[in-house]
């Protein structure tokens, strides 16, 4: 418990911060004071998109619906006292609202888990997911995914007195929690013979993981390597990435034109730096080294 | 429905741990509910005490609190029993309260004359309880033993988010990686309930039958 309000409290000041600095500018996003969570980049003027397009209705509009997670310390979190999230995707939602020429505090966060992201996409609850999203070829049956704008891979988090697990090859018997349904604890189960545990978020894994109730956590080594920053006497992330998980952002299918734009604003974001700076506000804090820049998939 | 016939072993396996959870938490809740239903009706008054104390605890209190103080509450106490354990306690200790309360119910449809009957041949109470109560009151709860025993089956998809691989946990991540076939694999789960459930119905209506037949 103790860990949590420490983790709790940080964000909330760092989201206090970045409150207090977008209230005292009192305009649209023309400064950027740097904060944790308070990227933001430069909005677009006179955008024009084709008559009919979503872009063009969003633009009009002025205000975006993203859906994005909240329990995800450097990815997407928002804490309780805090109205927006922070995180790497939240930032990139930031990207994407600019160039529809929409200011960060005029967009709508949604927070969406991992079941719900397919249902939100298809019935318009929101335009865009971007919820550490992993682009799979059966996603993309039913939603649009235009990436990736990171690659990350699945680690292990284990007790820091733990000698007996090194990498994904030490699983077989062991129990490892994540969380239920997630792509993460079928892989290590499926590849690897561990003993699924699933908990519906990390943070009661880790707690189980403290308990010594499983044996090992594992998902994507960017959210792991937050809790072992937090707690590093008693935790430890071990091993090479042994997945690749390319995060991808989602649309309604049905909308044209809308992976094109997507794909030319990541693009336009590797090349101006402006990726690089969502990155270091966020994940580059933690600790994690600032990954090669992705290769967009084409559009379909 | 490739989701479904491409998964059915890891389906199979889902449901044989719903049904391990429904042995273990039904076994125990038979033991102790049928112990709580005795103390509720016994002569000694601490004992009567106890039982309809337990259930108002267990009873009233929501079962996913119960499975949240046994697995955050317990290992703090220097209790850490594995996941299936826990799970079979908060289950079975909660379901004990309904066997004890139907259980009770079933007892006091027995006409008083059988337990005044039983006294003056000499029989004790523990001995009256188990020889001429418990027996026919067991043939009178029947149907409402049959609603309690539905409503843990459907209770153990619980333990799909505390760490155990059962139906409902295979679902979900169904669910993740089939995106497309989100109604067939909730129909196909949905039917392995209905199978289990059906079951014990048809093993209460059969023992309805023979119990009444030979009465």
């Amino acid at each position: 418990m103790k860990i949590r309000r420490t983790k709790i409290a940080v964000i909330a000041a760092a989201a206090a911060l970045t409150l207090a600095g977008c209230g005292d500018a009192g305009d649209d996003g023309d400064s950027s004071d740097g904060g944790n969570g308070g990227f933001t980049p430069e909005v677009a003027e006179d955008v024009t998109f084709d008559d009919g397009t979503r872009m063009a209705e969003l633009a009009d509009a002025g205000t975006v619906k993203i859906g994005v997670k909240y329990d995800q310390p450097g990815i997407g979190f928002k804490s309780a006292t805090s109205d927006t999230p922070v995180g790497f995707d939240p930032n990139m939602g930031k990207i994407l609202a600019a160039q529809l020429g929409i200011p960060a505090d005029k967009i709508e966060w949604v927070e969406t888990i991992s079941d719900n992201r397919e249902p939100f996409l298809q019935n318009s609850t929101v335009d865009f997911v971007i919820a550490s999203y992993s682009i799979t070829d059966e996603r993309r049956q039913v939603v649009g995914q235009a990436g990736p704008y990171y690659v990350t891979g699945q680690q292990l988090l284990v007790a820091a007195d733990d000698d007996s697990i090194n990498g994904p090859d030490d699983l077989s018997g062991k129990k490892v929690c994540s969380v239920t349904g997630s792509t993460s604890i079928k892989t290590v189960e499926e590849e690897y013979g561990a003993t699924p545990a699933g908990f519906d978020t990390y943070s009661e894994c880790v707690e189980q993981l403290k308990t010594g109730s499983v044996d090992a956590v594992t998902t994507d080594g960017a959210i792991l390597a937050g809790y072992a920053a937090e707690d590093p006497d008693a935790l430890k992330v071990v091993g090479e990435p042994f997945s690749e998980e390319r995060y991808g952002i989602g649309y309604n299918k049905d909308q044209a034109g809308m992976c094109d734009f997507i794909n030319t604003t990541l693009e336009g974001a590797f090349e101006d730096g402006e990726w690089e700076a969502a990155f270091d506000d966020t994940l580059g804090k933690g600790g994690i080294d600032l990954p090669e820049t992705p290769t967009l998939d084409p559009c379909p | 429905m490739d989701a479904l016939t491409e998964n059915w072993d890891i389906i199979l396996e889902g449901f044989l741990k719903t049904l391990q959870l429904l042995v273990g938490a039904g076994a125990l809740a038979l033991v102790v509910g049928t112990v709580i239903a005795m103390f509720r009706v016994s002569p000694v008054p601490v004992l009567r005490r106890t039982g309809a104390v337990y259930v108002a605890i267990f009873r009233n209190s929501p079962l996913l609190v119960l499975l949240l103080i046994t697995y955050y509450g317990l290992p703090q106490l220097g209790i850490n029993p594995s996941f299936y354990w826990k799970i079979v306690l908060a289950m079975g200790l909660y379901t004990a309260a309904f066997v004890a309360e139907s259980l009770r119910s079933g007892i006091n449809g027995i006409p008083l004359g059988q337990a005044e009957a039983s006294r003056s041949l000499g029989f004790t109470f523990g001995q009256s309880m188990t020889q001429v109560v418990l027996p026919q009151a067991f043939r009178n709860v029947v149907p409402p033993l049959a609603s309690v025993f539905i409503a843990l089956t459907k209770n153990t998809s619980l333990a799909m988010s505390f760490g155990i691989a059962e139906a409902a946990f295979r679902m979900k991540g169904l669910i993740n990686d089939y995106a497309a076939d989100r109604w067939t694999i909730f129909i196909g789960i949905a039917l392995g309930y209905i199978i289990i459930v059906e079951a014990i119905s048809l093993g209460a209506a059969l023992l309805e039958r023979r119990w009444r037949a030979e009465r």
